[in-house]
């Protein structure tokens, strides 16, 4: 405790904050595309195509090939292992696609959850086995940062107090490999929407978390200038009969990440959550207008809510692939709007992008 | 650890926030006059005075009698118990000149360092016995902030675990109780400069520190906002043969800041710990001269700093009284103009204000 063997040289840690700030410049976000291939399943069944390889290749090349302008609002995507190996029809790897438009490529790293005996089906995650040859090999494929999503659920007896403390440190024993190999590590402690509780209830809870998981990182040692933090807005749970503006999300989750994400944090990608695609809009725009100091960026790292509209349009058809890609530009931008605090809601939104993206108990 | 019991009401904590903010609004900090008898032993003894209660009232008189130039740069005055029911020469009581002034009252309420058994030297800080009905009778006495000072040092194997733990948790425990009657804790863990480490072991052990200060802040459910932090600037060891400048120290001190500090916390009030007048508001302006961004305002909480000039001007004549006064609304001012980083430097040598008050493990 009373001695620094440094971590990493100041070269590392320029590279790492360098990529950070990158990826969340001027309004852009990320794109999720991490879906597993059980999670592509739940995905492709809702609008009735099959889960295999050709089709989640398809639908990835889709949305990869969009118009270079992408890159004004897209920072990141996040890559599920399949697909940072995959190309397109012409035969070119999407990774090189994506670089090309100077979008920062990521990898989900975690390895799916395992159960915490003793607790009320609380669990931890998976992963840190060979993990830094993992994250050597991604870095040398291409790629420059990583994500790991730890789950936490409001319930009786939870989050329990060992369940905050083993994700909280598995998510710091993560971040810390990652940079050692250069990847910036996003810190994923999502607190999930399941439940009845109030939004109050949602946000002393995250509170809890987001302090175990910066002590946890300051612990061990991990550089916060070169990772970002991809937590859950505070909301109430599900089942909530009491209805939130977006204003009242925006407050309590602010209020949340000023009372435990330092400011050497470059930037906070909210993850959806199951949120609409317009709410997920909405409420990002209106936590970048709240007046609580700011000091990270604020922007998005959504899966569901950019793809959403995409898929339906997409229907597992070739032909469809303007209709897609104009749905999902639609979205990305919307969300860059919203990273500015200058969204402004035109009403005119499709079933698809109002429609509750929740399914219980998320795993993906 | 999933349920949420509030520990103070939202008038509470509106209460708490307005008296933070009162004493950091801009350009304005804290003169730290809360000596107890044992170091205003060492001070007055410096200056050939005997240490009684007149002698003690007397020099405090010097510095409350300052005229209205104090308001714009002092926002809030730390006494000693004794002097908190003391008066100036025509019976009013120090306390009503200060509020007068509208300068907030603060009080020390810690009852000095013990030793923690089986560590290098070090110690943990007493004063939780009975400490809510004390602070609830300062608050009709006056005070609305509190300070509690912890030391932490650092050596070949000093801080400990231990050390560090103990002392986040004492501070957190003060803190929770100090809220609970109306009174802002100002919360001080000292590391000191006895030593001849160099910036960057200060700034890593700081960091340390004050991560687990705040982790102890959280799971005390102590209201961030209605608190302030007392902190030293990361500066070398005092034997340490390297020389930094003003700008790396401020550099080192707002690094270590960002990384711990929520910007939820209103105001950073800087220690002085035996640095010179002049190097303490210099160090002070470079601090608000830094590139980073800083969500929280950073000024002074000053005693030795503040008083040095002041103490040298008295040497206890009557005489002198109005020369000493002048003296230290010097030197108020001029940390003022450092807490908005407009001070342009003395350009004169200063006897008393270039002098190192360095004493060593200084304990008062």
């Amino acid at each position: 405790m009373a001695y620094q063997f440094p971590a990493l040289t100041p070269e590392q840690k320029k590279e790492l904050s360098e990529t950070a700030q990158r990826i969340v410049a001027n309004g852009k976000g990320i794109l999720a595309a991490d879906e597993s291939v059980g999670t592509m399943g739940n995905r492709l069944q809702r609008i009735k195509v099959e889960n295999t390889e050709e089709n989640r290749r398809q639908f990835r090349e889709i949305l990869f090939t969009v118009d270079n302008s992408i890159n004004q609002s897209i920072g990141g995507v996040i890559l599920f292992h399949e697909t940072l190996y995959q190309k397109d029809s012409q035969g070119k790897l999407f990774r090189d696609i994506l670089k090309e438009k100077g979008i920062v490529l990521g990898i989900k790293l975690d390895q799916g959850g395992a159960p915490l005996a003793g607790t009320n089906k609380e669990t931890t995650i998976q992963g840190l086995d060979g993990l830094s040859e993992r994250c050597a090999q991604y870095k040398k494929d291409g790629v420059d940062f990583g994500k790991w999503r730890a789950v936490l659920r409001i319930d009786k007896q939870c989050p329990s107090h060992l369940a905050i403390q083993e994700n909280a440190n598995a998510l710091a024993r993560y971040a810390s490999i990652c940079q050692q190999n250069g990847l910036v590590p996003i810190v994923e402690p999502e607190v999930i929407p399941d439940g009845d509780h109030d939004m109050e209830h949602c946000q002393y809870v995250t509170e809890k978390v987001l302090a175990a998981v910066y002590k946890a990182l300051n612990d061990h040692h991990v550089y916060l200038e070169g990772t970002l933090l991809k937590p859950n807005m505070v909301t109430a749970g599900h089942a909530c009969t009491k209805k939130y503006t977006p204003e009242q999300v925006a407050m309590a989750t602010v209020t949340t990440l000023y009372r435990t994400v330092p400011a050497a944090v470059p930037g906070i990608c909210f993850l959806s959550g199951g949120m609409s695609e317009e709410d997920a809009t909405l409420n990002l725009n209106a936590i970048n207008l709240c007046p609580l100091p700011k000091p990270w960026k604020l922007s998005f790292s959504y899966g569901r809510a950019l793809q959403a509209s995409a898929l339906a349009a997409w229907g597992g058809k070739a032909a469809n692939k303007k209709a897609t890609q104009e749905a999902f530009m639609k979205r990305a931008l919307a969300n860059y709007q919203a990273a500015k605090g200058q969204y402004v809601h035109t009403g005119s939104s499709g079933a698809a992008s109002t429609q509750s993206l929740f399914t219980a108990c998320y795993t993906y | 650890m999933p349920h949420s019991y509030p520990a103070l009401s939202a008038e509470q904590k509106k209460e708490l926030s307005d008296i933070a903010l009162r004493i950091v609004a801009p350009g304005k900090g804290i003169l730290a006059a809360d000596e107890s008898v044992g170091s205003m032993a060492k001070r007055l003894s410096q200056i050939g005075v005997e240490n009684t209660e007149e002698n003690r009232r007397l020099y405090r008189q010097v510095l409350f009698s300052a005229d209205d130039r104090v308001k714009k740069c002092i926002g809030g005055v730390i006494f000693f118990h004794e002097t908190l029911y003391q008066k100036d020469d025509n019976g009013v009581p120090f306390v009503r000149t200060i509020q007068d002034k509208g300068i907030v009252v603060g009080i020390k309420v810690d009852k000095g360092v013990v030793p923690l058994a089986g560590t290098d030297g070090e110690t943990t800080t007493q004063g939780l016995d009975g400490l809510s009905e004390r602070c609830a009778q300062y608050k009709k006495d006056g005070a609305d902030f509190a300070k509690w000072r912890c030391v932490l040092k650092i050596s070949e194997r000093t801080p400990s675990a231990l050390a560090i733990l103990e002392n986040a948790n004492v501070l957190a425990r003060y803190a929770s109780i100090c809220q609970q009657n109306g009174i802002v804790p100002i919360v001080e863990p000292e590391i000191l400069p006895d030593g001849d480490h160099d910036l960057k072991r200060c700034q890593y052990v700081t960091e340390k520190v004050l991560a687990a200060v705040y982790k102890a802040l959280n799971d005390h459910h102590v209201y961030l906002e209605g608190t302030l932090l007392k902190p030293n600037m990361v500066t070398p060891g005092h034997a340490c043969p390297i020389k930094y400048s003003p700008d790396e120290i401020a550099m080192a001190t707002v690094t270590a800041l960002r990384r711990t500090v929520p910007p939820a916390v209103p105001g950073v009030t800087f220690l002085s710990g035996g640095q010179s007048e002049e190097e303490a508001s210099l160090n002070l302006n470079a601090i608000n001269r830094c590139p980073l961004p800083r969500p929280w305002a950073l000024t002074f909480s000053y005693g030795r700093a503040l008083q040095a000039s002041a103490l040298n001007a008295w040497r206890g004549q009557q005489d002198n009284a109005g020369a000493a006064t002048e003296e230290f609304i010097k030197r108020a001012e001029v940390n003022g103009l450092a807490a908005q980083g407009k001070y342009e430097g003395s350009g004169e040598d200063g006897g008393a204000a270039a002098q190192s008050l360095y004493v060593a493990n200084h304990a008062y």
